[in-house]
């Protein structure tokens, strides 16, 4: 997990695999450097292949950013469990949260590419899911 | 339906150590068309819900019940977490609103079908596609139409049968298209224990 202090939109990875989640990041970070507040989770509260509500809040505090958190997800359980912590958030911040439908790591270099260029949230998010639409 | 702390008490055991004894049951259900980690998951969540025993049995029905869905949540991991934990949560949060320790039976046919919409809106599924939602639906029907307590359990059990010959349109058994036919919901399994569970906790303490 790692972060940087930035105001473009932070970046999520969400993997049931905590070294996909963490591959992930590395590609990120070799394409934006430290200009994208960005931070990983991955596998269930045991160390085991899956995902966590308490992993994914943690990671979108460690992400934080005023401009909001793009969230990638890779599979089902990913996505139910972040969509969970999203609704846990504080008000003020829930609506600055969002989940891209986007491959976990393509959508993570994409997003990250988008918000190292000052975008916000919303255009973060369309250029991940427009990737394969 | 009075319900003391000690039957309170007695009914998180119950819903615990159904799904606690079923857990490699579970694990085997969802290894056939999922990820093999139905069982264990469920098991980490119960586990942390009795861990909260004896002060979890001390709180009001609704409080204990948000208490319950909030612990599945963070602990259960995979979908089945948020799935189960928001029923739980959302049946507390209604059962609050009704502002009574004793929930008369058409507060609680109302705070189900809220708790069933919310596990909807939070899996964007709803009955016949191979989910919880299979037994949630029919046995929350069984109930709203009066049905007694050996009529709930019996459709519960029913309804996860009727599951094994069910096209998965939801969740990771859907990866497997036509192949997911043939084989029980795991979720709908641990869904049907858990009711089982709470029936038989409620008339054996109504009986005493």
């Amino acid at each position: 997990m790692s972060s940087s202090n930035s105001g473009n939109v932070g970046i999520v990875i969400v993997s049931h695999s905590s070294k996909v989640a963490e591959g992930a990041a590395d590609m990120v970070r070799q394409m934006v450097g430290d200009a994208v507040p960005l931070a990983w989770t991955g596998g269930d509260i045991d160390g085991g292949l899956g995902t966590n509500v308490a992993g994914i809040l943690e990671a979108i505090e460690a992400a934080w950013s005023p401009a909001g958190v793009a969230i990638l997800v890779d599979l089902g359980g990913a996505e139910t469990n972040s969509e969970m912590a999203v609704e846990m958030l504080p008000e003020d911040r829930r609506t600055r949260v969002v989940v891209c439908n986007a491959p976990v790591v393509e959508g993570a270099v994409i997003a990250a590419t988008e918000s190292s260029g000052g975008s916000p949230l919303v255009a973060v998010k369309r250029s991940a899911e427009e990737f394969y639409a | 339906m009075s319900l003391d702390r000690g039957t309170k008490e007695k009914l998180v055991r119950a819903l615990a150590g159904s799904v606690i004894a079923h857990a490699d049951e579970l694990t085997t259900l969802d290894q056939a068309i999922g990820d093999g980690d139905h069982g264990l998951n469920m098991k980490r969540g119960f586990e942390a819900v009795l861990a909260t025993l004896p002060g979890l049995a001390d709180k009001p029905l609704p409080e204990m019940l948000k208490t319950i869905g909030t612990t599945l949540v963070m602990k259960v991991g995979g979908a089945s977490g948020p799935l189960v934990g928001t029923f739980f949560m959302e049946l507390g949060k209604e059962l609050g609103k009704a502002l009574s320790e004793a929930p008369a039976r058409a507060e609680f046919v109302a705070a189900t079908d809220k708790a069933i919409a919310a596990v909807k809106a939070r899996g964007r599924s709803d009955a016949g596609q191979k989910t919880l939602l299979d037994v949630l639906v029919p046995v929350q029907a069984v109930l709203a139409e009066g049905g007694d307590a050996a009529a709930i359990a019996a459709e519960a059990s029913r309804a996860a049968d009727r599951t094994i010959p069910m096209l998965a349109i939801r969740g990771r058994a859907s990866f497997l298209g036509e192949r997911s036919i043939g084989h029980m919901d795991p979720g709908s399994r641990s869904t049907a224990l858990l009711i089982n569970a709470a029936v038989a906790t409620l008339v054996s303490e109504a009986n005493t």
